[in-house]
């Protein structure tokens, strides 16, 4: 599946991206792309600048410089509206759920369903979440409740809910399966089979070099804020990726 | 918890009960614990001076008047409290839009309309809750763009609003204010009369049974469990019996024998025997309360902002991920809440018939607590806007008992200061056991 080339445009392309927090370089000249269908892992020590990358395309942080491509047109991102507008759907590693509200308010929350006086309408939305729910984990029941009340595995699944309902053509996953057990990490590797094969590209930022081999067809590394590289995953074993995030070297130089 | 027992048992008949009404437990507690204060004092009232007095229309009348200025403020700060900020401005900008709305309407409109002129009192209502919302804005802009802490902010705007209504007056009590504009304050005249409160009980009423017919409706529409028919009745029917009471409570209370001369003098009405009876009906700062409250809970539980203030107390973070501008949500809520400042310092000024820079002095405090009572949660995300003015009534409760059966200021102030204290941690009790 590596070994297919990747022609034509990219969904997205990020070209040398620079930010800097009070003189820290947290991105320093970073640039990664990816292709319709294609999963790309994101990985790096604690602090290596994948989150905050991330968080620059899904319009949480402002690049100082570089530019992103989405489907080969300059695109602007300032905002998390801007980047939804571009249809990048993000779930974050603390999955960004307001725990006081419900399910269905989360997942419409920034774009809630309105009836024709402009009122929210909690009926319709609590209905279309019960749809995406019945789809993505059909145990999943407690509508009423504050996601407070839910547990590690369900929460997680109302923020996948959420990337995945506004028809995502690019998604960020943020360690999915982080908090997870076996079952439900089943489950999310199961979904981005599923998406890869709807034509939908994902970013996957992972510490599990495992999680890595079975799911990305690339994998970007990042260290210091600096790309080590980018490879095929197939080219590649556990051990060179391990090297390139503790060590920083490309496999092909090292060897 | 009670959710393992429920489903491994038969529920019990209260459990049922609540669940098929799906009624709110805290709102319950509230309207007892209510209750408890009211028939307590009145019973405390009856054994130690021989007089209830408490259970009366009329001293329930005037407990709805007087609760009005504080439950219009507490339904904003219900906002301000919920995004896990505070606002300790709130009494010193109600003394300040009072002053404004005082010298407006004694100093300047006499001299360019002439005393008494029938546009005097709207000007000067629109002026006073603009500069409410003005001074909110202000206050939101520091906090929002300026990142100062609210409590700051504030506490300088206690100061400030304070100091700034003594210079506007130089320490003048303004008056006589407007004759119109006294009106919004309550008194035999500021109310709407027995007609009036029986069409503002009908209007409730038909509103009350089209929410339970429509909510029903659309739970049909989209394939939701349905309450039980006898539900459905049983809240229609305690839900118009309440309006009813309210109605028949506020018109039970007769205007003062002293008005009704004065009143039948002026209309040439010959006095029966026995007497004329003139109800009060419900005093217009109370409809004006009723009116936020129907607004307010609108805007909290059906707009996209009231979800937005939600989503910002549950999860600040989230919320801007989301693409919600959470800054400029602050400066509208903080500019909200200087509205219905404005608005209550038009009912605070007009009940007292007079402007001065002294009006609404320890009111933020009442108003806090107020919405603290209610259930509003310090940690942000949780509060209601019914739940605010319950706790505005019981406060206001508490003291007019405690004036009714002779306790001194010393002694109120102490026991409004524990049950504050108390109403949280049964608060905390309450949350952690329906966890």
């Amino acid at each position: 599946m590596s070994s297919k080339t990747n022609t034509g445009t990219p969904l997205i392309d990020m070209r040398d991206i620079c930010i800097s927090f009070g003189g820290v370089h947290a991105v320093d000249h970073v640039s990664v792309d990816l292709y319709p269908g294609e999963v790309v892992g994101l990985l790096g020590h604690n602090g290596a600048g994948k989150s905050t990358l991330i968080k620059i395309l899904s319009g949480a942080y402002k690049m100082d410089s570089g530019e992103i491509y989405v489907n080969g047109e300059r695109a602007d991102i300032r905002s998390p509206r801007d980047a939804r507008r571009y249809n990048i759907e993000t779930i974050y590693q603390t999955l960004a759920l307001a725990d006081n509200l419900d399910a269905a308010s989360n997942l419409f929350l920034g774009r809630e369903l309105t009836s024709p006086l402009g009122l929210v309408d909690d009926d319709a939305m609590e209905s279309e979440a019960r749809k995406i729910m019945a789809r993505l984990n059909p145990n999943f029941q407690k509508f009423k409740d504050p996601v407070s009340a839910l547990s590690g595995g369900q929460r997680q699944s109302v923020a996948i809910a959420r990337a995945v309902y506004f028809n995502a053509q690019i998604l960020i996953m943020d360690e999915p399966t982080a908090a997870l057990g076996p079952h439900e990490t089943q489950m999310v590797s199961e979904l981005i089979t599923q998406l890869k094969a709807e034509g939908i590209g994902i970013f996957l930022i992972s510490h599990d070099i495992h999680d890595v081999m079975e799911l990305c067809d690339r994998a970007s590394v990042m260290k210091n804020g600096k790309l080590v590289g980018t490879v095929d995953v197939a080219d590649v074993t556990d051990d060179d990726l391990l090297s390139m995030i503790i060590l920083g070297k490309q496999p092909g130089k090292a060897a | 918890m009670s959710e393992h027992s429920a489903t491994r048992n038969q529920p019990g008949l209260v459990q049922r009960f609540m669940r098929d009404t799906e009624l709110d437990t805290r709102l319950l507690g509230m309207l007892g614990a209510l209750a408890l204060i009211w028939v307590g004092f009145h019973v405390y009232g009856a054994l130690s001076n021989g007089f209830g007095a408490f259970l009366t229309p009329r001293n329930l009348w005037n407990l709805s008047v007087q609760t009005a200025s504080i439950g219009i403020m507490a339904c904003g700060m219900v906002l301000v409290i919920i995004t896990r900020h505070i606002d300790l401005s709130v009494g010193s900008v109600l003394g300040f839009c009072a002053v404004i709305m005082g010298i407006t309407q004694v100093w300047f409109l006499p001299k360019l309309v002439g005393l008494e002129h029938w546009s005097i009192w709207i000007i000067a209502c629109v002026v006073g809750m603009v500069a409410g919302t003005l001074v909110g804005a202000i206050h939101g802009w520091l906090i929002a763009y300026l990142s100062i802490p609210a409590f700051i902010v504030t506490l300088g705007g206690l100061l400030v609003w304070r100091g700034a209504a003594f210079l506007i007056t130089r320490g003048e009590t303004i008056s006589p204010l407007d004759s119109t504009f006294k009106l919004l304050g309550g008194g035999p005249n500021g109310a709407v009369g027995a007609t009036g409160s029986w069409i503002v009980g009908i209007i409730a009423a038909i509103a009350v049974v089209a929410m339970i017919i429509m909510g029903r409706a659309r739970r049909k529409r989209f394939d939701f469990r349905l309450r039980p028919i006898w539900a459905e009745w049983f809240i229609g029917i305690i839900s118009v019996g309440a309006v009813v009471g309210a109605v028949l409570l506020v018109n039970a209370y007769p205007w003062p024998t002293g008005i009704v001369r004065r009143y039948a003098a002026a209309n040439d009405i010959e006095i029966p025997e026995g007497g004329l009876f003139i109800s009060h009906g419900f005093a217009i700062p109370v409809l004006i309360l009723l009116a936020v409250i129907v607004v307010m809970t609108v805007v909290m539980n059906r707009t996209r902002f009231g979800r937005y203030v939600y989503a910002i107390g549950g999860n600040p973070e989230a919320a801007a991920l989301a693409g919600i501008n959470t800054r400029w949500m602050t400066v509208k809520i903080f500019a909200l809440m200087g509205f219905l400042t404005g608005l209550s310092a038009v009912v605070a000024s007009a009940r007292l018939g007079s402007a001065t820079n002294a009006l609404g002095t320890l009111d933020e405090l009442y108003v806090i607590a107020a919405a603290v009572i209610g259930g509003t949660s310090l940690s942000g995300g949780v509060g209601t806007i019914y739940g605010a003015v319950l706790g505005a009534f019981v406060m206001q409760s508490l003291q007019t008992g405690m004036v009714l059966i002779g306790f001194d200021a010393a002694v109120q102030q102490v026991v409004v200061g524990g049950v504050l204290v108390l109403a949280v941690y049964l608060d905390n009790l309450y949350r952690r056991s329906s966890k």
